[in-house]
């Protein structure tokens, strides 16, 4: 971990491949371990959901974003203020339901999967399934319960990736419980 | 001018961290009762804010003041709520708490993996570096009894 003093930039750059290279060292050991793709999805999931419910802290103290009038407000600050901001890059924000419950990120490249192609044996795995974890973990903390899934993924052969994210309900502040 | 009192509370109510440093009067109830109280003011406090506010106001309760002491209050969208006491003389201490939530809480607890989110804190680390704010905040001053 590198230690940060009392002003910590809002950037600071690391060697984007040491990040793929990372990243994909975590999923071959997972598939490794597991043997399984569904597992490793599962794997993935939780430990995204762990960076996630961590990561929402730091990105409302860097980004001074307050809360969310309405879900439109909040695909708009995953879109172009998160995704920017650790990952560098700005997915679109498409295909919203009617209902306006229902959205997808259409990510034109991700940094996960820079030079990396799927082996035949492993058609069910979702490479960067980390990410659903995480978007998942950071906006239950900011009271949403949401469900969020990849429809579309390049490297399993799509022109795009997709991200679909729904909203399922928001979760209420609860008093603390009262005295026995 | 002085620094009474923080309290940190998390998303359910539970009080992560509490410290004083010019308090010159207990409440008189056990400390679990009185983050109870203070958890149960404010949430009746912001209701009654955001419900009987003549206008419409987007931040919400951010403090009160009785004749001795003002309370300020923080909130991070995540639901982690700073309180503040300080004297009459500091009127906004809301860069403060934003300072402890951003550079203190973020830097020192969520940022640590042996930090388990939801337990009291419990880090030196974090002690320390917000008792030296603190200490070192223009407004902290205290009287020698």
């Amino acid at each position: 971990l590198i230690t940060v003093k009392h002003k910590s930039p809002l950037y600071f750059k690391i060697n984007s491949e040491l990040f793929t290279l990372t990243y994909g060292a975590l999923v071959t050991q997972l598939c490794k371990d597991y043997e399984n793709d569904e597992e490793v999805n599962k794997q993935l999931d939780k430990m995204g959901y762990n960076i996630g419910v961590r990561l929402i802290e730091d990105f409302l103290a860097r980004s001074s974003v307050g809360r969310c009038q309405d879900f439109r407000e909040t695909a708009d600050v995953i879109a172009k203020v998160a995704f920017k901001t650790y990952l560098g890059v700005t997915p679109s924000v498409t295909n919203w339901s009617p209902a306006g419950d229902e959205f997808s990120l259409i990510l034109e490249s991700n940094p996960l999967v820079d030079f990396v192609e799927l082996p035949d044996n492993h058609n069910a795995l979702i490479y960067s399934n980390l990410l659903c974890g995480v978007l998942r973990g950071a906006l239950e903390m900011v009271q949403m319960a949401v469900d969020v899934k990849f429809v579309q993924d390049t490297l399993r052969g799509d022109n795009v990736t997709e991200i679909r994210m729904k909203f399922i309900k928001r979760i209420e502040e609860n008093l603390p419980a009262g005295d026995e | 001018m002085t620094v009474h009192n923080l309290y940190i509370f998390d998303r359910n109510g539970k009080c992560l961290y509490y410290n004083e440093w010019n308090r010159k009067k207990q409440a008189g109830i056990s400390k679990e009762e009185e983050y109870k109280l203070m958890y149960g003011m404010l949430f009746s406090i912001r209701s009654f804010v955001s419900k009987m506010s003549p206008l419409d106001s987007k931040e919400g309760f951010q403090s009160f003041q009785t004749s001795r002491y003002r309370l300020h209050y923080f909130e991070t969208p995540s639901g982690l709520k700073f309180v503040m006491n300080t004297d009459l003389s500091v009127s906004n201490a809301r860069d403060a708490l934003q300072h402890i939530y951003s550079n203190l809480y973020v830097e020192n607890i969520v940022k640590n993996p042996t930090c388990i989110l939801g337990n009291s804190l419990d880090s030196d680390l974090f002690s320390t570096r917000l008792d030296t704010f603190i200490r070192a905040l223009p407004y902290y001053n205290p009287r020698t009894t």
